[in-house]
């Protein structure tokens, strides 16, 4: 009991006159203990981010596309993400030049995660030596799905009665032409990414390196 | 002071002896009679409140089969979807479990959307229960975190993309998106990582907070007292012994009213589990049952049931649809102006704040994807409003002016709409209608300090009305 009240009559003490030496301790140390906190709080954050093998797993991807016949599509997996390549007929082609004026970005002069490859065209947003074969990483610019492929034009569910050809995206009823350049007025705000790559054949491509080096 | 220990005659039974030694030690007695035991309840509670302490036993289900299937479920994103498939065809009784788990879920928002509706009836929410509001509020959004991590699970074709659109709605967010989506995925793509962290999530860190989150609403409860259909406070009518004299001891009263009430939800919920536990795609969606494919979308994929009404809202949220909005804020920074009592100070402030956003919905400044995510995250927000929102002088809608009814069912409907077209392709003329309701659904919070103070109310009564039965 006596011990007690001898620690009431410190208590007052304290109320009355700051020992200022001890005080200026207590604050450092509090601010020390922070620092540390904040230190480990930073190293849990930055576990969320991606692990070196994550990174590591974005090596480019060889695609032999010799079985590939005009109007046919395949899709490539590179970085965990679907990557289409589409062998255009020419009046697949020639729809390109019905839909320039429908697109919101012709020339692709916003992108999505990469810019398009400056060896690619504006309006084919191909390579000039293989004009017919569209390489573009099948994720929608809204939310991340997958568009499917509605090459057959005309009329039909979810499309406009005017259709040329495309892509449209299951989510949330983006369309794409068949350059992957989205239409206006869509929720996707940017054309479908064209990631860097380059012809080691005619028959076989790699995605995600060019003459430039890899993405 | 000393510790003293109540005596007890030495002829007293084992058990008192016992519980005597533990309540000298820890309030074991006295926790129980605060929480339930000597909680004195209004005697005039009604169907609508059977539903706290159903989503309480619904709560425990979880738990308990979630327990069991974290024995048997692999959190990898090579074994995952098999895993669960073992868990349905070979571990025994393992398509029960899940089937309690999943069926469970849905039950639980079923359960957790009627008792906010019996608030919204009753003001529930009113002072002095605005903690209790807020705790369940929060309670809310840890349900929807640990249903969308909880989804991510089985790795069917529906938990990805379902995954990937929600991780990626906070990619829409200016400047800082695509990194904090990439944080979140751990990724680049939805992938073994996202499946790992998802399943950390959904079985230690949510429930943790989710429980001391039910703790907290419940001692909230215990301390205020319960409202009850006729919105008055039973503590202004005192008995001889200071207790409500509408009231009555939760137990054994209401222990076995609630008896009654869970068997009767074991009945449906057990009509589910063994006959519809898929219920037509609405509890488990049909492209679940696919592996999770990262090239192929399925060509319908919507959220379950329970989030689509805020989904409907993110949907609504186009390009045209923005104008709309900008009028409706120009409109409501007017009539803040000219119709509230608000210090000079909060009506510059709101009127800043709409002045900005009417500017960032301008089509060069802010793309639609934003402002949809901003109207998603907004439409679940705002309930946490509705303790101040709400200005009627009587708390219950019983007393209130017969056109509140009204106000009250269009929400309701507007939200039920809302949650239909959430779940169907998207079209010309649901997603109109998806706009008219979303407006409705704004408007019912925005413009309740108004149209909640008005009218004509009709007199409160002193005492419940209560009818013996």
């Amino acid at each position: 009991m006596s011990n007690r009240s001898d620690k009431n009559q410190v208590g007052q003490q304290v109320g009355q006159q700051v020992d200022s030496g001890r005080r200026g301790l207590l604050v450092a140390t509090c601010a020390m203990g922070g620092v540390a906190g904040l230190a480990t709080t930073g190293a849990f954050v930055s576990t969320f981010q991606p692990s070196d093998r994550a990174k590591a797993a974005g090596a480019p991807v060889e695609v032999d596309i010799s079985t590939l016949t005009p109007g046919q599509m395949t899709v490539a997996e590179w970085r965990g993400k679907p990557v289409w390549i589409l062998k255009r007929t020419p009046e697949m082609m020639a729809s390109l030049n019905v839909t320039q004026g429908e697109v919101a970005d012709p020339d692709s002069l916003k992108p999505y995660t990469m810019p398009l490859p400056d060896y690619c065209e504006k309006q084919s947003r191909s390579r000039k030596d293989h004009k017919d074969v569209l390489i573009a990483i099948g994720i929608c610019s809204h939310l991340g799905c997958s568009p499917s492929s509605k090459f057959t034009p005309g009329p039909q569910p979810s499309l406009p009665d005017n259709w040329v050809g495309g892509f449209l995206c299951p989510c949330h009823g983006s369309t794409f032409d068949l350059s992957g350049r989205v239409f206006k007025n869509k929720p996707a705000p940017e054309n479908l990414d064209v990631p860097r790559f380059m012809f080691l054949s005619d028959t076989k491509i790699v995605i995600g390196e060019d003459e430039k080096g890899q993405a | 002071m000393a510790f003293v220990e109540k005596k007890l005659p030495a002829d007293a039974p084992a058990i008192d002896k016992a519980l005597n030694w533990i309540d000298s030690r820890f309030p074991l007695t006295k926790l129980w009679n605060d929480q339930w035991g000597q909680y004195y309840a209004p005697k005039n509670f009604n169907f609508w409140y059977i539903f706290g302490s159903l989503a309480m036993f619904v709560l425990v289900i979880q738990i308990v089969t979630g327990i069991i299937l974290v024995m048997h479920y692999k959190p990898d994103a090579a074994l995952a979807f098999a895993s669960v498939e073992y868990i349905m065809r070979e571990v025994p009784w393992g398509w029960l479990v899940r089937y309690m788990h999943s069926t469970g879920a849905s039950a639980f928002f079923i359960i957790v959307y009627l008792h906010m509706a019996r608030a919204l009836m009753y003001g529930s929410y009113r002072k002095p229960r605005e903690l209790v509001w807020l705790f369940g509020f929060a309670i809310f959004l840890c349900l929807m975190a640990e249903a969308f991590f909880g989804y991510l699970l089985p790795w069917g074709q529906m938990s990805y993309w379902g995954a990937q659109v929600i991780v990626n709605l906070f990619g829409a967010i200016p400047f800082i998106g695509p990194d904090l989506s990439l944080w979140i995925r751990g990724d680049y793509v939805v992938s073994d990582a996202t499946l790992n962290r998802f399943f950390s999530f959904h079985v230690i860190a949510i429930p943790l907070v989710l429980l001391g989150l039910v703790a907290a609403h419940l001692i909230a409860l215990h301390e205020v007292g319960s409202n009850n259909p006729d919105g008055i406070e039973i503590k202004d009518t005192l008995d001889a012994d200071g207790h409500p004299v509408d009231g009555i001891p939760s137990n054994p009263y209401y222990t076995s009213h609630d008896l009654f009430g869970v068997t009767v939800f074991l009945v449906l919920f057990s009509a589910v589990i063994f006959f519809a536990p898929e219920m037509g795609g609405y509890f488990l969606e049909y492209n679940n049952f696919l592996p999770a494919d990262s090239l192929k979308t399925p060509l319908h994929i919507a959220p379950t049931w329970y989030f689509t009404p805020f989904y409907s809202i993110l949907r609504a949220t186009t390009s045209d649809f923005l104008y709309v909005v900008q009028a409706g804020i120009a409109a409501y920074v007017a009539l803040v102006y000219l119709k509230s009592n608000l210090s000079a100070i909060t009506k510059a402030a709101i009127a800043a704040v709409g002045l900005l956003i009417i500017i960032g919905m301008m089509p060069a400044v802010l793309e639609a994807k934003f402002w949809g995510v901003v109207l998603f995250g907004a439409s679940v927000m705002i309930l946490a409003g509705l303790p101040w929102l709400d200005c009627s002088p009587v708390k219950s809608i019983r007393y209130r002016p017969d056109w509140h009814k009204t106000v009250l069912i269009v929400f309701a409907i507007a939200f039920v709409i809302l949650g239909y077209l959430g779940v169907q392709p998207p079209s010309p003329v649901f997603n109109a209608v998806s706009q008219v309701c979303t407006v409705l659904y704004f408007a019912f919070f925005l413009l309740m300090p108004w149209w909640s103070a008005k009218g004509t109310f009709k007199p409160v009564p002193q005492r419940v009305t209560f009818k013996p039965h």
